[in-house]
């Protein structure tokens, strides 16, 4: 069961965080407190990576990342864990001054996204005219050549050096299969990036000895993806349908911990682990996850 | 035989019900409401006068019956469509085919709102808050409305601290930009009914609850309202309305939405 030379995409999350550099410009996929990449997140946190670009529908992910302080800038359009609806480490970050950012819209967001998975310096938009976020962050507008002569704002393309997925599953060439009522953004987060990097429920040597059936959950050609790691659990504490409902408990927790004095490296190992395992280990391992009930809306 | 008299409505039963209102006749559009009272509004509204109005689950499939808010069962509901976030610009926000009610945490006398921050600077807020999520989008595309449970001046606010919803100021009219979406519709608060119909869109009172005078509601407000030319009071719910409501908030959450929960017909 071998599949051909370099396309054999299976690495370990240290693999994957060994191929980010510091000062890159990094995409998270998911949604707020939804199918978050948050064992990749974790590993990062591990690491000494620093100075980076985050570019995310944030969640946990960006309260993490921005508590340990690996994060230099931020593009967001909100940052919440819907039930705790401020997150507050990213609001702690926030209030300090510690990052830089550029906030958008959540279709301006996506639409730069397009625009870098295009290979556009920028897509028109009719979208945050009338606003503060033009001028706040430096966005220019340009005239539509044409009879009607529209100023449109240019949203800028998000070009992403790296983007970290966790799906549902996939093949060790990187046919990822995703499932859940609602993919977000994520198939455009692998578009925009030069390489991305998926952690998911389920690895299979080959997808279509497997699931031939299910291809249209496809949402993303694997010429995008660079590569796989099977951590099932991966999204915890965020929600993963079908397989598990976000850990409130866990958010709570969480969110309790930024509270005076808030200081995240005496808080870190609670929310981190030393390793995967150990992190699992915390709240009764793998099989706890898999019966977190499916949150309802 | 007499009618029984109607239950007596709540001020949140009052307010659901002036709520509904503002989906009144919109056409074939995704009504959106966030929040319980807004929630409950746009459901009301699609059952009784407004059956075209098109709705989600509160997460991304199109329902045609309103689902109940709070905890029931996961599959208890019945899609007849799909509408997830990766295609919700493509077809309901940027198309301008719906109309969003939402409680931003201010809003001026331009109905511009703010959920972003507040005090401080873009680079070091005093208070972050969510973020401007979808509505600089949302407000130049499509008719929205608003719902504040707790009506005062730390609301609504002369200027707001970072425009994240767009309004009538003209000082942020960018000269050759499409405004022509731009459709702010009304503004149901626990004291009154207003809307955007005063001198250059002024935000005017256009009903007051049963109790309330124009005055509190003034005092209540940073900035000078407008006036409709005849005060009308807000209706209270009708029973079919109740009955409505309370089936589709099983629980009973519309209950700690205002303060103390207090009658519609306040002393």
């Amino acid at each position: 069961m071998t599949v051909p030379a370099g396309l054999d995409k299976r690495m370990s999350a240290a693999d994957i965080v060994a191929q980010l550099d510091d000062g890159m410009t990094l995409g998270i996929g998911g949604w707020g407190p939804r199918r978050k990449p948050m064992a990749l997140v974790r590993e990062i946190l591990r690491s000494d990576l620093k100075d980076l670009t985050v570019v995310a529908y944030g969640g946990a992910d960006v309260g993490m990342l921005c508590a340990a302080g690996k994060v230099r800038k931020l593009v967001f359009a909100f940052v919440s864990l819907d039930a705790i609806p401020l997150e507050p480490w990213f609001r702690k970050s926030r209030e300090s001054g510690a990052l830089e950012v550029l906030e958008l819209d959540e279709g301006m967001f996506q639409w730069g996204l397009k625009a870098a998975a295009f290979g556009l310096p920028f897509l028109p938009a009719r979208v945050g005219l009338g606003t503060d976020l033009a001028e706040l962050g430096g966005l220019k507008t340009v005239q539509s050549p044409y009879a009607d002569g529209e100023t449109l704002i240019a949203m800028p393309a998000l070009k992403l050096d790296a983007a970290l997925l966790h799906v549902n599953r996939s093949d060790w060439r990187g046919n990822v299969h995703v499932f859940g009522p609602d993919v977000y953004y994520d198939e455009w987060f692998a578009r925009a990036a030069a390489k991305t990097y998926v952690s998911c429920e389920e690895l299979v040597d080959r997808m279509e000895d497997h699931y031939p059936d299910q291809a249209q959950a496809n949402i993303v050609e694997r010429s995008f993806i660079s590569g796989v790691v099977e951590i099932p659990g991966g999204a915890h504490p965020s929600s993963m349908p079908p397989h598990y409902g976000w850990d409130m408990k866990a958010f709570k927790a969480y969110a309790d911990a930024a509270r005076d004095p808030g200081d995240w490296a005496a808080v870190q190992d609670r929310f981190v682990g030393a390793s995967e395992t150990a992190y699992c280990d915390t709240f009764g391992g793998k099989e706890a996850v898999a019966a977190l009930p499916l949150p309802i809306f | 035989m007499t009618e029984p008299s109607p239950p007596e409505a709540s001020l949140a039963e009052l307010c659901i019900f002036a709520c509904s209102e503002a989906f009144r006749g919109n056409g074939e559009v995704i009504a959106t409401g966030v929040g319980p009272v807004p929630r409950l509004a746009a459901g009301l509204a699609k059952l009784t006068h407004s059956p075209e109005l098109m709705m989600t689950d509160g997460e991304a499939y199109l329902v045609e019956q309103p689902v109940p808010i709070g905890p029931r069962a996961y599959d208890d509901r019945k899609p007849a469509g799909y509408l997830p976030f990766s295609r919700f610009f493509d077809a309901a926000v940027w198309t301008g085919r719906r109309h969003a009610m939402v409680t931003p945490t201010q809003l001026d006398r331009f109905g511009q709102i703010n959920l972003s921050y507040m005090g401080g600077t873009y680079d070091k807020p005093k208070t972050q808050m969510l973020g401007v999520r979808g509505f600089p989008g949302n407000t130049i595309y499509h008719p929205n409305s608003f719902f504040f449970p707790a009506h005062s001046p730390r609301v609504f606010v002369p200027e707001v601290d970072m425009i994240s919803g767009v309004g009538h100021n003209p000082a942020k009219r960018t000269p050759g930009g499409n405004f022509t979406g731009v459709d702010l519709r009304l503004i149901v608060t626990n004291l009154c009914v207003m809307d955007f119909g005063g001198p250059d869109h002024a935000i005017r009172v256009v009903s007051l609850h049963p109790g309330v005078t124009f005055d509190e509601v003034q005092a209540a407000t940073g900035f000078e309202l407008a006036r409709a030319e005849t005060l009308t009071e807000t209706p209270l719910p009708d029973a079919a309305a109740l009955e409505i409501i309370a089936r589709l908030d099983p629980h009973g959450i519309r209950t700690s939405v205002i303060k103390d929960n207090p009658p519609a017909r306040q002393g």
